[in-house]
């Protein structure tokens, strides 16, 4: 990953593996126009995990229906979906 | 750009830790409240704080929405009412703690504290009403807290004030029956009260603090017991140092949140109290990381050697993680809020005396205990007197908050509920101590309070 990135929230996504989860999540985005700087995903003691790095800067929605938008397609896939803005990893992981 | 692994440890502790920021507590001054006429006092007091805290709530939610981070109270402290009520014209100062209950339910915070005074070195006449207005405040108000400062190490131990709040506190305690004494829990004396405490019952906002002003208290007991389990076996080295980074992560969230609530409130950012404070829920508790340190049972010999060492290494790693750290700074150890506090005692393992040796290296005190109602007035001054004494004498703040629970023996339990969690009913030593707290007067400061 380049420093140049472009992002200024993560998206996390927790959950049982299965088909289409990169696809739901990703249409999503779409719809409410985040960019995706960045994804990455591992399977973890049979937890699917992964991490986007996006731009909500564009979007059509503000921060708490992006929220609500992934919170709710968690829901249908049965997933833990997340969004917070990048500050949070940078004041708990970056001195 | 960060790695997966610190993104996941991040959410972890969110997600399985607990890990929150525990209240946003906007300091309010009321000085300029203060009114001949108690009624344009009280309304002034309610103008004041509905409208500097407007948006607090809205906020507080909006930047647990955007970082993720769970805010789980939203709270005022104000000017000490005996200062702000000692104008007016009345000598129940019950209007006073109805003015304050009403402006915090309409703003939507869940505890207003300052229905306060301060009388370590001796009472004022406001002080006074305030004091004999405490127990029917509490009874007839949902959300306002009291707390008195009885003592500090500059001006020694007020003994008369210590005598009348054992009296105040089993008024308290009866006039609150039906809840189980529940006005006693929001009830607490210090010494060495800080002036920019987040936290109640005991947030006031002292007199050399600003017009306004954001203070924040962390949590994070699961987190600490989490990383500890990480190192078993490990020399207490390597404990500490475990500790002291897993506290500086837990703080700049803290920070983080703290800087934003001022920046979008338009309000200057306080402090940090880097106080650990646990809940009842299973996994947030200090006692378990005590027994992770390594007593099997909390209250077992060690167990304050365990807590010194987990209070100051917070302290270390918080205290570089933010930029103003103040409050009460360290760790809690309220017995019925705290998981294995409750077991600990339910076991046999914990009684009120190993507690307060505990309270001599943490912060705060005999708190959130509950004793049994028939428990002599003069018992509970003698134990806040105790309490008062470790703070005065070693320059800390130490409090006391206890709640002998009418009709209950020792070995019962009582439940509050929530975050106040449940209560098992400690054993009280029945040996008199009437003579001392009759004796009244002042214990001076100790000699090294003199340090000009």
């Amino acid at each position: 990953m380049s420093q140049s990135v472009k992002y200024n929230a993560v998206v996390t996504v927790l959950g049982k593996d299965r088909v289409g989860i990169i696809a739901g999540v990703t249409a999503v985005l779409a719809k409410m126009n985040i960019n995706i700087s960045d994804i990455s995903q591992t399977i973890l003691k049979d937890m699917f995990t992964m991490i986007m790095l996006v731009d909500t800067i564009k979007s059509t929605c503000d921060f708490e229906t992006i929220r609500e938008e992934l919170r709710v397609l968690g829901e249908e896939m049965n997933l833990e979906i997340r969004i917070q803005h990048k500050d949070i990893f940078n004041a708990m992981q970056r001195i | 750009m960060f790695e997966n692994f610190e993104i996941l440890e991040t959410i972890n502790m969110f997600r399985n830790q607990h890990l929150d920021v525990r209240t946003i507590t906007m300091g309010i001054n009321l000085l300029d409240c203060a009114d001949e006429s108690a009624e344009t006092a009280c309304r002034k007091i309610y103008d004041k704080i509905t409208k500097q805290a407007e948006h607090l709530v809205d906020v507080a939610d909006q930047i647990s929405s955007e970082f993720g981070v769970p805010i789980i109270h939203k709270r005022i402290s104000v000017t000490p009412i005996s200062l702000v009520a000692g104008a007016s014209d009345v000598d129940d100062y019950l209007c006073f703690a109805k003015a304050l209950d009403n402006a915090s339910k309409t703003v939507g915070v869940n505890f207003v504290g300052g229905f306060s005074a301060l009388v370590q070195k001796g009472f004022t006449d406001s002080d006074f009403k305030l004091l004999n207005s405490i127990p029917q405040a509490l009874a007839e108000t949902d959300q306002v807290c009291a707390s008195i400062n009885l003592a500090s190490t500059k001006s020694g131990i007020n003994m008369d004030a210590v005598a009348l709040m054992g009296k105040i506190i089993k008024e308290c305690a009866e006039l609150t029956k039906d809840t189980e004494a529940y006005g006693c829990a929001k009830l607490v004396v210090f010494a060495n009260a800080p002036d920019d405490n987040p936290f109640m019952a005991g947030a006031f906002t002292g007199v050399g603090e600003p017009e306004c002003a954001i203070n924040v208290g962390v949590s994070g007991p699961g987190v600490i017991l989490a990383a500890l389990k990480e190192v078993p076996g490990q020399s207490m080295d390597i404990v500490a140092e475990t500790i002291k980074r897993t506290a500086f992560k837990v703080t700049r969230v803290g920070q983080l949140v703290a800087e934003q609530a001022a920046e979008r409130l338009n309000v200057p950012f306080g402090t940090i109290d880097l106080s650990l404070a646990p809940t009842p829920v299973v996994g947030d508790s200090i006692a378990r990381i005590l027994e992770e340190i390594g007593v099997d049972t909390c209250g077992a010999w060690g167990t304050t050697a365990a807590l010194a060492m987990l209070n100051d290494a917070v302290k270390k790693g918080g205290t570089m993680a933010s930029s103003h750290v103040g409050g009460l700074s360290g760790a809690f150890i309220p017995v019925s809020e705290d998981e294995g506090m409750i077991a600990a005692v339910e076991s046999g393992a914990l009684n009120l005396e190993k507690l307060e040796a505990m309270t001599s290296v943490c912060s705060v005190g005999i708190d959130m205990v509950a004793i049994p109602g028939d428990t002599p007035t003069s018992t509970i001054s003698a134990i806040i007197a105790d309490e008062m004494a470790i703070g005065v004498f070693n320059n800390k703040t130490t409090a006391v908050r206890i709640i002998p629970v009418p009709g209950k023996v020792a070995g019962d339990k009582v439940i509050y509920g929530g975050l106040w969690g449940e209560a098992p009913i400690m054993e009280i030593n029945p040996h008199c101590s009437q003579r001392l707290i009759e004796r009244g007067g002042r214990i001076p400061a100790p000699i090294h309070s003199m340090r000009n």
